[in-house]
């Protein structure tokens, strides 16, 4: 009850369904994987099939040296025989990709729905905010290696440093998506700040922190396997450096493999726990 | 100038003036607006577009502040929302992540109270929504939405309804549909309506008493009785006394809004129909 209430002729300018929701950003759910049919699937397969077999063919038709390109035979066969060696690597960049991201999500999630109940903070440290998405965190690694060492630390702190902002930014958006309407029907309940936060302005955002937490998360993916390139004898990047410096193709490639199934399970994962809670949306 | 029980009115409106700040200067939406409504009563609020229906109805949900004047509820000043006040807001305000069970759960979850499920039951059931409990919002028509919608604001058993031009977005035949459905509820719980509407024809088919409101600033130019008795059929919307009255509220809309400039405070005077 402020004397510089907003003239309530807010719905004028609204759609049909009473909010003003841009899909775009969702739009990467919409042709997800969850909804190909059958028919489809076959095709994708059959085109997979087409192109490895191609691949295959074309290597061994034309002797391509295995330090080249070895063929996707081998680097099957490598997966399988080397995965028990490739395995604790795997383990180590999953802690560093958990724990950096959680750190980085939670602080950055906390921020985005501080920040932006204060317009004129929220102008002031735009700015910044950008400065640290734009910046490729990579960059600091060396930094960090060199005031923390070749442990977990360095790499931890550079996956939240990659993995925070993107978060931040999006919830942001997601936060900053008011609508008067329903906070007034709210308040007209009575409902305290809190309240309003909670069933109000979190269901709104949610849809948005998804995207920021499935970018955030493929972001800290990125940062971590660079981080681990960079020193330090263990995680998956260690092992592209490894096999590369002993022109282990087939195992270098199984490890791509493995980063691209990583990849892929973090988008299918946000792809299902936004359809389950923010379907509503699309 | 009030014709319900002037002494005791359910909600009073006394000299309302709410003044916005915005960035181009001050903008007076109402100015002196006074009202009284009794209880039991159905007045619907018309008048030129921008004319502060929307303010007045906000400020008597408690929703927004006056800059001067009062609003009382039962003889006892307004200060914020209250729970004895149930608002149907433009569009049905559906809460999108909630199906219909849990935008309905929802003032009980604000207030913290157990659902009254018996009622709500039987409101759902009065509105022909039963079995649509677990539908989301973007699975109902318009006209469904709305009907959840006041079910939602029906659930509090709040003894003032305030409705902001709530089937605005409707084809005219749902609204026709919706305006008997108001009816119907009104005559089973007779419920005080306040009722912002820009439709002349949909005022006079619920209401006891249609308010037009002058342009900005809004004070309260005329009021009409609507003397026909309940529950009404869409044959009166043919007659010729409606015709009439629906012309003569036109003309003063028009009037209103052609007007150049707000003279004096014009005295509000009571026309009575005969049906």
């Amino acid at each position: 009850m402020s004397g510089g209430d907003a003239i309530p002729e807010f719905s004028k300018s609204k759609s049909g369904d009473g909010h003003e929701v841009s899909l775009t950003n969702l739009s990467a759910f919409a042709s997800g994987p969850g909804i190909k049919s059958g028919k489809e699937v076959a095709a994708i397969l059959a085109v997979a099939v087409i192109i490895i077999g191609g691949i295959e063919l074309a290597l061994r038709l034309f002797h391509v040296p295995l330090y080249i390109m070895p063929p996707p035979s081998s680097i099957a066969y490598a997966l399988f025989d080397e995965f028990p060696l490739i395995a604790p690597h795997l383990g180590y960049t999953l802690v560093e990709l958990l724990s950096g991201f959680t750190i980085g999500a939670i602080i950055g999630l906390v921020l985005a729905a501080v920040i932006t109940q204060f317009p004129f903070a929220e102008k002031i440290v735009a700015p910044y905010i950008l400065l640290l998405v734009t910046t490729p965190m990579l960059a600091l690694v060396p930094l960090l290696i060199l005031r923390f060492g070749f442990g977990y630390t360095p790499r931890i702190i550079a996956v939240a440093l990659a993995a925070g902002p993107m978060v931040m930014i999006n919830a942001a958006t997601g936060f900053r998506r008011v609508d008067s309407a329903k906070i007034a029907l709210a308040r007209s309940y009575g409902a305290s700040t809190l309240q309003i936060f909670w069933k109000i302005r979190a269901p709104m955002a949610l849809p948005m922190i998804l995207v920021g937490l499935m970018i955030g998360a493929i972001f800290g993916l990125l940062t971590a396997v660079g981080a681990e390139m960079v020193g330090g004898g263990f995680g998956l990047g260690n092992r592209l450096t490894t096999y590369s410096s002993m022109i282990q193709m087939p195992q270098f490639f199984a490890v791509v493999l493995i980063l691209s199934t990583l990849g892929i399970l973090i988008y299918v994962l946000f792809f299902l726990i936004g359809k389950k809670w923010a379907s509503w949306e699309a | 100038m009030n014709t319900g029980d002037a002494r005791n009115p359910k909600l009073g409106v006394q000299a309302a003036t709410k003044i916005y700040h915005t960035a181009s200067g001050d903008l007076l939406a109402l100015d002196g607006c006074s009202l009284d409504i009794s209880a039991n009563e159905i007045v619907s609020i018309v008048g030129p577009s921008g004319c502060g229906k929307t303010t007045l109805l906000w400020s008597m949900s408690g929703l927004h502040s006056l800059t001067s004047g009062e609003i009382r509820l039962d003889g006892k000043a307004i200060t914020g929302p209250h729970p004895d006040i149930g608002i149907v807001f433009q569009e049905a305000n559906l809460l999108p992540w909630r199906n219909l069970d849990a935008n309905i759960r929802f003032p009980f979850e604000i207030k913290g109270e157990k659902p009254d499920r018996a009622w709500i039951a039987h409101l759902l059931n009065r509105v022909g929504l039963d079995g649509f409990g677990g539908k989301f919002p973007r699975e109902l028509s318009g006209g469904m939405q709305q009907r959840a919608a006041i079910v939602r604001a029906l659930a509090l058993k709040p003894s003032v309804l305030l409705m902001d031009e709530p089937f605005g977005a409707l084809d005219s035949f749902t609204r026709e549909e919706m305006n008997r459905l108001v009816e119907e509820i009104w005559l089973d719980t007779k419920t005080t309506i306040v009722f912002i509407t820009h439709s002349i024809e949909e005022a006079i088919f619920l209401s006891d008493r249609v308010v037009v409101l002058s342009a900005r600033p809004g004070r309260v130019a005329k009021e009409y009785r609507v003397p026909f008795a309940r529950p009404r059929s869409l044959e009166i919307m043919a007659t010729k006394e409606v015709f009439d009255l629906t012309n003569r509220i036109k003309m003063d809309i028009v009037g209103e809004r052609t007007r150049p400039k707000a003279p004096e405070r014009p005295s509000a005077e009571i026309v009575r129909i005969r049906p």
